[in-house]
């Protein structure tokens, strides 16, 4: 036992313990709150990845940003826990079974991959890799375009959602 | 800074496969298509697509980790940002929602199903 396993298995539990609190609870709120918890444990891997870069944005993005935006809807909407589970419809029942089937698949599929650990980094890749510095040599020598067009595709969003939200314009 | 570099490349250091995290992604996106298909809630549908992005973020950077390619940790950015704008869009089509219907339940609104 090494303390990278133990590290991986602790965020991995933890991650899916919090997704399962968000689906299955009964109230928005705890179901917001569990979702920030995964959002922290999942950066947790991301620096076990080797990708701190990420991690920081998946921080401040997510569980900064988009979180607190699901929250104020909450509040705005004034929503309580939700009243029954409602009856079980047959698209509900198949869609559940189908998620399982999938589950089984790539489970199956991913067995089957070459084990082992991932190759070393070596002494200068673990000094460079998933760094800012890096990261921003890539986007902005081979993908300018796409770094572009997302952020037109913010401003868009920006502008789409005070038009949609609001109820005179 | 040497003393570092040499604790840091020990011999044969035990890792963990790239394989288990992809696991991990896997069971985390069918547990958020789980959540999309069973719950009646539009907000938790969104939390639960968020959680479905996440997995696909996790399978981009185990890549990127297998490889030493830093495209996959870009990949992993775009995909954060799509996900930001389809939030503010995605929450601001609940609230028009609910302003018109009163009520967030998926199985309430069915205009177009008539």
């Amino acid at each position: 036992m090494n303390i990278e396993l133990i590290l991986f298995g602790a965020f991995a539990l933890l991650t899916l313990l919090s997704a399962g609190t968000v689906i299955f609870a009964r109230s928005p709120i705890n179901s917001a709150m569990a979702l920030v918890s995964t959002f922290f444990f999942l950066a947790g891997l991301y620096v076990l990845l080797w990708a701190h870069t990420v991690a920081v944005l998946q921080v401040m993005v997510y569980a900064g940003a988009i979180m607190v935006l699901f929250l104020f809807v909450i509040m705005l909407l004034n929503l309580g826990e939700s009243p029954s589970r409602g009856r079980p419809t047959l698209a509900r029942i198949v869609g559940g079974a189908a998620t399982l089937g999938l589950l089984a698949v790539l489970g199956i599929a991913l067995s089957k991959l070459p084990g082992g650990p991932p190759p070393s980094l070596g002494v200068e890749g673990q000094a460079t890799f998933g760094t800012m510095a890096t990261m921003g040599q890539v986007v902005f020598t081979q993908w300018l375009l796409p770094f572009e067009a997302v952020s037109l595709l913010l401003l868009v969003a920006m502008v789409g959602a005070v038009v949609v939200a609001k109820s005179r314009i | 800074m040497a003393a570092q570099v040499v604790a840091r490349e020990a011999p044969n250091r035990p890792m963990v496969p790239i394989s288990y995290y992809l696991l991990l992604a896997a069971a985390l996106f069918c547990m958020g298509m789980f959540g999309v298909m069973v719950r009646r809630n539009a907000l938790v549908i969104f939390m639960c697509v968020e959680l479905m992005l996440n997995a696909a973020n996790l399978t981009f950077l185990a890549f990127a980790r297998m490889h030493g390619d830093s495209v996959g940790h870009v990949s992993a950015f775009f995909v954060i940002a799509v996900a930001a704008a389809e939030a503010a869009i995605g929450l601001a089509i609940v609230i028009a929602v609910f302003r018109s219907r009163g009520s967030v339940l998926v199985e309430d609104i069915r205009t177009m199903k008539h």
